[in-house]
């Protein structure tokens, strides 16, 4: 996607990661925000509109945080291509740095950066008000002289200093000089300005824009951040031979160009700025403090594991009185539809298609809405970090981050959410391989599948005092968990190859979380969800529908109005039983027009490659509507064996179905080894569009939602396969 | 002269020499983390094989294998 033209100036909003920005961002652009991805890269680009005090309007743009403007990833790339207005990005007319006055000198560094590049700039200067907790001072005109350029002081979740901001924004925008002091250091070693000159004259005209200044800075920029792996994209590829060339010669001299850059940077930061904050004490922080238990290797743990316990309880049940009552208030609208339209196919579109679509995406908001409101309390707080301190070693082991945790143990309750949740992660590495093995944890929707077939398939026997059947459904668990962990581990050294990264995990100072920002998060999130995953699953509601419902009117074997007539005239049933009875037409009629549909015939087309998983056609018209959701196959079979239509997985009548059901040959449909071959291939498979939906919102392609099914389906076929043939062979029927 | 991962709990240290990746070096470097700067270390988690160290007052983490590359002398 390209960015926008506008007409209106552009104002950038960048600082470290933690420092408030984004509070700012919303306190300046109010509730209308737009939500793209920057071009090539799944990161989002947040654009909202701040009406200035003389009347003017301004488009701000939020650039991702970020300790440097140098990278090697093309996530890292943005902020810089952004800040400087490198093509395809439009120039910034002012930067808003955001910089945490607690962590002064670290986010001067990146203030620095920006100066070089000769970008109109202003400071918002935040967490001022907890300067005091740690006894420390700052002397802001000591700073503002340092840096030249204006600098306001801003609580962002509280809108102290807003006002003052959007004033400075304004002045800056109509007298930019007097935002742009430039270069505040000077390297000084001859052979060091020999490199960045050289560098200096391969950066394209389009980057420089004819100032010398910039050519510099993104000379230094490409010393920094280019090297023989990186993914950075659209480098010209004379500016890659240079800045090799000249870095390996200083290697070769004996000198280090980053340590040379870095240490002039701080250097200056040390000197002229650092010294406008003085600590009077050296006493123990408040978040040391703190740490000191939700770290401690006993006490830590345990907080850490109740914590996650209410988050796991959080989306398993406390969302389910949400979860139900959207199930419901969607049921009452569909029976209201059809109760006040006249019966036809219009009718049923709009009840079993629309309506029940647009349900099954509401469906997904509380469990949604829970995760970010936990998932940005965690963050909020600073304890999501920590999270990832104390989740690293174990997480490491199958090649992810430590954030990756949070991710992986949502998605037992529902993929849709845990998916989304990979956004905490900054590499894209680790958000793709957390994102593909998700839904191989064993989700909420598999375990109506998984007590049905026990329930009917298992007698409750006991193994060694154990009750057999909750040993299986254990087992699954288990079985799928350690699928995910694996298929981490080998997509980590395979599609995702990629160098292993050293941990620098900064852990912020504890905060009291900003609810305002919290609940705004879980808003955004919840919409983008619904207009953008939303639509696909909507669509394949539909799809879906008509694929179950068409042909309209086959012609039928047997003539069911003519039975019907029997019954109602006949004389030899009471009126209970012939209520009854033409119940049970009823459900047979049902049954025989769905195996005539579409999507029924579908499932005889797949039959010959689930045959060697002991999967007959109906089995698979089953695995077919249980796209919809995985819940749906226990209703799908029920249909298919003409059991009431809404049959749950605690049916008596569906269980004795499964096991009295015989193939044409007289063997049974299904046996215990069946059963067990199709709960190890609805763990595995990703039968569920909404994932996928999910998924493609995330990634923004067709891509890996296409990957991961293609993947999953494959691996739930060969370990079916092998159960099923490994069962046989051992002399199991 | 000692390195990152043995170095005990509070005690004030300069650095000396960053080894390992150069892209690891860069990264650490920005945070702050030169040769010369002054760090403290908060915690050792033998456990999560972490160390938590504070550098110009931010708290920053690393693996103990990764901070064996830090040289670093009491101060």
């Amino acid at each position: 996607m390209t960015p926008v033209t506008t007409s209106h100036p552009l104002v950038a909003i960048a600082g470290n990661p933690n420092v408030g920005k984004t509070s700012i961002f919303n306190r300046l652009t109010g509730l209308d925000l737009k939500v793209t991805n920057y071009p090539g890269v799944t990161v989002e680009r947040h654009e909202g509109h701040l009406h200035l005090p003389d009347g003017s309007q301004v488009t701000v743009i939020d650039i991702p945080g970020t300790y440097s403007l140098s990278g090697r990833s093309a996530e890292e790339q943005i902020a810089i291509a952004a800040i400087a207005g490198l093509p395809p990005h439009h120039s910034p007319d002012l930067l808003v740095m955001t910089i945490d006055a607690s962590q002064l000198s670290r986010n001067l560094y990146l203030l620095l950066q920006a100066l070089e590049l000769n970008v109109p700039t202003i400071v918002a200067l935040t967490m001022t008000d907890t300067l005091a907790q740690r006894d420390q001072t700052l002397d802001l005109e000591h700073l503002r002289a340092a840096l030249g350029i204006p600098v306001v002081e801003v609580v962002g979740h509280r809108g102290r200093g807003m006002d003052e901001l959007r004033a400075q924004i304004s002045q800056a925008l109509t007298k930019p000089g007097q935002a742009l002091p430039g270069w505040r250091w000077r390297p000084e070693d001859p052979a060091l300005l020999e490199d960045i000159d050289q560098v200096s004259c391969h950066i394209p005209d389009s980057w420089a824009q004819g100032d010398q200044d910039r050519a510099w800075a993104l000379g230094i920029w490409a010393l920094l951040s280019l090297d023989e792996d990186d993914e950075l994209i659209g480098i010209p590829d004379s500016l890659r031979a240079i800045a090799r060339e000249r870095r390996e010669a200083a290697v070769e001299q004996g000198r280090e160009i980053e340590q040379a850059v870095i240490s002039g940077r701080y250097a200056w930061i040390d000197e002229h700025a650092a010294p406008a904050l003085h600590s009077a004490s050296e006493k123990k922080s408040r978040t040391e403090r703190i740490d000191s238990v939700l770290l401690h290797p006993a006490f830590g743990f345990m907080f850490f594991l109740m914590a996650m316990i209410a988050l796991f309880q959080a989306l398993f049940s406390w969302a389910d009185p949400a979860i139900g009552f959207v199930e419901t208030v969607f049921a009452a609208i569909s029976s209201g539809v059809a109760a006040v339209m006249p019966h036809s196919l219009f009718r049923d579109f709009l009840t079993d298609g629309v309506i029940a679509g647009v349900g099954a995406v509401l469906v997904f908001l509380p469990q949604i809405l829970l995760l970010f409101f936990i998932i940005g309390l965690m963050e909020d707080t600073g304890y999501m970090a920590r999270v990832a301190f104390i989740m690293d070693r174990l997480m490491r082991r199958i090649g992810l981050h430590g954030r990756a945790f949070v991710p992986m143990l949502s998605g037992y309750a529902c993929a849709v959410p845990a998916v989304m949740a990979t956004r905490t992660m900054e590499r894209r590495r680790d958000r793709m391989i957390t994102m593909m093995v998700i839904p191989l944890m064993s989700c909420s929707a598999r375990l109506p599948v998984y007590t049905l077939l026990i329930a009917a398939l298992f007698a409750p026997t006991r193994l060694l005092g154990l009750p057999v059947q909750g040993l299986l459904m254990v087992a699954m668990y288990l079985f799928s968990t350690a699928i995910a962990l694996i298929a981490a581990g080998i997509l980590g050294r395979t599609v995702f190859r990629g160098a292993r990264v050293p941990l620098l995990l900064e852990l912020p100072a504890y905060r009291r979380p900003h609810w305002g920002s919290v609940v705004r998060m879980m808003w955004q999130r919840a919409s983008l969800f619904v207009r953008e995953a939303g639509q696909v699953i909507l669509v394949c509601t539909i799809v879906l529908w008509v694929l179950l419902t068409f042909p309209r009117h086959p012609s039928l074997d047997t003539d069911y109005d003519a039975l019907r007539d029997q019954v109602s005239t006949g004389q030899q049933l009471d009126g209970a039983q012939r209520e009854l009875r033409l119940a049970e037409l009823d459900d047979q009629e049902g049954q025989e027009i769905f195996l005539r549909s579409y999507g029924a015939r579908l499932g005889h087309v797949i039959e010959p490659t689930i045959e060697p998983l002991g999967f007959d056609w109906k089995i698979g018209i089953g695995l077919i509507g249980a796209f919809a959701a995985r819940e749906v196959f226990v209703s799908t079979l029920g249909v298919v064996y003409g059991v009431e239509a809404d049959a749950d997985e605690n049916s008596t009548t569906l269980r004795e179905k499964l096991r009295a059901e015989t193939r044409p040959d007289g063997s049974r449909a299904y046996t215990p080894l069946v059963a067990l071959s199709l709960m190890v291939f609805i763990a595995l498979s990703c039968q569920c569009m909404s994932t996928l939906a999910a998924v493609y919102r995330e990634t923004g392609t067709m891509r890996w939602p296409l990957f991961m099914f293609a993947y999953m389906t494959t691996l739930a076929w060969l370990a079916s396969l092998a159960v099923y043939q490994g069962g046989l062979l051992l002399g199991y029927a | 002269m000692t390195n990152l991962s043995e170095i005990p709990v509070g005690i004030h240290a300069r650095v000396v020499e960053i080894g390992g990746e150069r892209s690891f070096r860069r990264r650490l470097m920005e945070m702050g983390l030169l040769p010369g700067t002054i760090i403290r270390v908060i915690r050792h988690a033998r456990v999560g094989g972490l160390v938590q160290l504070e550098v110009r007052g931010c708290h920053l983490s690393l693996r103990h294998s990764e901070a064996r590359a830090l040289t670093l002398q009491p101060a």
